[in-house]
């Protein structure tokens, strides 16, 4: 049997796959379909300091193979979120990594300190890079001096394994990238959704509330896998890798490109067992071509 | 109620075409099916249509339990409703089953039904599950135009049927809201249960506020889980955004702040 587990900053994961925040839930609503303990981690959905109500209504687009969402980080709150969620989730099988947001400095150090507390959660992944949200949010992940500084500012309060996720709508991905390693983040996810937008022709109108929208789905791999390419070339901590994996093909390529894990979204969506499907196919693939463990395919490209 | 979930393949039996927009799709699930509420809809996987990205969802039209197999009823709209209407016996769907709340018991039997395009889809389903409470509800269906009017008799089965048209080429003429039984001062229902495009639902909203009549509708916004994890479907109620995919489809009007 191959070995599929890897370590990322000094977290064991049974397997490379877990699933992207705001397309999992909390992880219970998946416990119809498959079983939580094959995967390697769970990341869940934002939690900001205080309840957000997110935009309005329509918040999704249809598009050619991929979909642009404007929720806009709704949650009810890290109170809420360790008072009513913590508890239903904090026995799953899995990892459980909490994606924190927020509009300021203050906000994002307030909610990580308060889920540094919870004993069950062994990582956060700092959300600097939501395309969704008026303040703040996305203007930390574009702007390298203020990435550095979010990352530090939480840094000094988190003492578990820090991931801080990146928005790729920036000219330069590797500078975002070095910025929040100097702010001492322990590992980089990407991408986040491109940003994008849509028109109804017969109503002359925006198909979204906020005309603008996240754009996720098969639709952008190509361009998270080449970010995942450069940023493992430019920086020296483990990249968990995302953008339109939609099987087990698609997540060899990311682990190939340089990222020591994946995650599954949008494809979430599509079938709810996809997750567990790509663990299987990779390890499909590894007895197919005598691979003894996963962590072998780690920026195995071959680019000679 | 919270009921299991099932990602599942099921047996295209026989597919419908009921006029040019709307066809029947009767699928057999491999094994027994769980307890499905009216109100309740599955998501459809569209394969083989390159810009269906998402599952498609429709209501459960009705359910047959000794034979294994449910139904939909569907409008063709765009490129997945397109494709699904070439479904052949013998293929193969898969489906997300069965999704959402339901439609409520009344503690009435003075029962409406108000149902218009292709929004008379869960009505077939809650009037069978009505009958079994021995309800037998008033149904008023509309329709663009008698060339689409279809099922009367199937529906007939389970209530008194009442038929109107845009155009008045049959039954009455105008959008259900114009019914004659609109009209008079006093309704006789207790309760109401609606159907259709936003507007619609809207118009006989109002109705029943003015009348003090209970109400509950069923709504269709777009979504893209249709399981309560992507939050694309809210829809603002006393108690916030709230999933239409999950406190609904089916929400009273009270609720809602329309
Ligand atoms: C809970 C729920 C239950 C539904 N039940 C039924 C049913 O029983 N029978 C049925 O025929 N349809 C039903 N619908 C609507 C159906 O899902 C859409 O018509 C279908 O997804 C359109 O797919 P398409 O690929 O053919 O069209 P697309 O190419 O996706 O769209 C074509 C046009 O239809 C519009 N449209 C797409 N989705 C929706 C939607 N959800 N509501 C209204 N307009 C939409 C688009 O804006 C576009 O103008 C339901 C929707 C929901 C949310
Ligand atoms: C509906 C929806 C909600 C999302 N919510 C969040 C979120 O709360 N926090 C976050 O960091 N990313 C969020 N994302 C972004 C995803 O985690 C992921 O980065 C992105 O969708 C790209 O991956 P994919 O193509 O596999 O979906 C969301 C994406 C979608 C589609
Ligand atoms: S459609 Fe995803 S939460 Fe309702």
């Amino acid at each position: 049997m191959p070995d599929l587990s890897v370590n990322i900053a000094g977290l064991n994961f049974r397997n490379p796959v877990t699933t992207a925040s705001g397309t999992f839930g909390y992880g219970d609503e998946f416990r119809d379909f498959i079983d939580l303990g094959r995967l390697g981690g769970i990341f869940v959905k934002a939690v900001t300091g205080k309840n957000r109500d997110g935009n309005a209504y329509p918040r999704m687009a249809e598009t050619s193979t991929g979909m642009l969402n404007s929720v806009g980080l709704q949650n009810k709150g890290v109170d809420h979120f360790c008072r009513e969620i913590y508890p239903r989730i904090k026995d799953f099988n899995t990892h459980i990594i909490v994606n924190v947001s927020g509009s300021t400095v203050e906000e994002y150090v307030e909610v990580a300190e308060r889920i540094n507390e919870l004993e069950n959660i062994p990582a956060i992944e700092l959300n600097i890079s939501c395309p969704n949200v008026k303040l703040g949010g996305m203007a930390f992940g574009t702007i390298p001096a203020m990435a550095t500084e979010v990352t530090a500012e939480v840094r000094k309060v988190y003492k578990k394994v820090l991931m801080v996720k990146l928005s790729p709508n920036v000219t330069s991905i590797t500078d975002l990238a070095k910025a929040v390693a100097d702010g001492g983040a322990d590992v980089i996810t990407l991408i986040n959704t491109l940003l994008g937008m849509a028109i109804d022709i017969e109503r002359r109108r925006p198909v979204l509330s906020t005309i603008t929208g996240g754009l996720s789905g098969p639709a952008i791999k190509p361009v998270a896998l080449r970010m995942v390419w450069q940023v493992h070339k430019a920086v020296h901590i483990p990249i968990i890798g995302l953008g339109g994996i939609m099987n087990a093909t698609d997540a060899i390529e990311f682990m190939l490109a340089g990222a020591s894990a994946i995650q599954v979204g949008t494809a979430n969506f599509i079938d709810p067992t996809v997750s567990v499907k790509i663990v299987d196919g990779i390890e499909a693939y590894m007895e197919r071509h005598k691979i003894k463990a996963v962590t072998d395919l780690i920026g195995a490209l071959r680019t000679e | 109620m919270e009921l299991k979930k099932h990602v599942q393949d099921l047996l295209v039996i026989e597919v419908t075409r009921l006029n040019k927009r709307h066809f029947l799709l009767d699928l057999r699930a491999p094994e027994k099916f769980p307890l499905i509420l009216p109100g309740q809809f599955v998501q459809v996987l569209v394969q083989g249509s390159a810009s269906t990205f998402l599952r498609r969802p429709f209501s459960i039209h009705s359910v047959d339990y000794s034979r294994n197999t449910l139904r939909l009823l569907v409008q063709i709209k765009g490129e997945g409703t397109r494709h699904l209407a070439e479904l052949k016996t013998g293929d193969h769907l898969n489906l997300i089953y069965p999704l959402g709340n339901s439609f409520s018991l009344p503690f009435t039997k003075d029962v409406l039904l108000v149902g218009g395009g292709c929004g008379v889809a869960p009505l077939l389903f809650l009037a069978q599950f009505l009958n079994q409470n021995n309800i037998r509800p008033t149904i008023l269906l509309g329709f663009r135009t008698k060339e689409e009017v279809s099922e009367i008799e199937t529906y007939s089965r389970f209530g008194n049927v009442h038929v109107i048209t845009d155009d008045g080429t049959e039954g009455e003429k105008g959008l259900v809201i114009d019914h004659s039984m609109f009209q008079r001062e006093r309704l006789d229902f207790k309760k109401i249960y609606c159907c259709g495009p936003d507007a619609m639902m809207k118009a006989v909203a109002k109705i029943a506020r003015m009348h003090r009549i209970e109400c509950e509708v069923s709504l269709e916004n777009t979504m893209a889980c249709g399981f309560g994890v992507c939050l694309c479907c809210i829809t603002p109620t006393d108690k916030g955004n709230e999933r239409v995919c999950m406190e609904g489809p089916v929400f009273n009007i009270n609720r809602l702040t329309w």
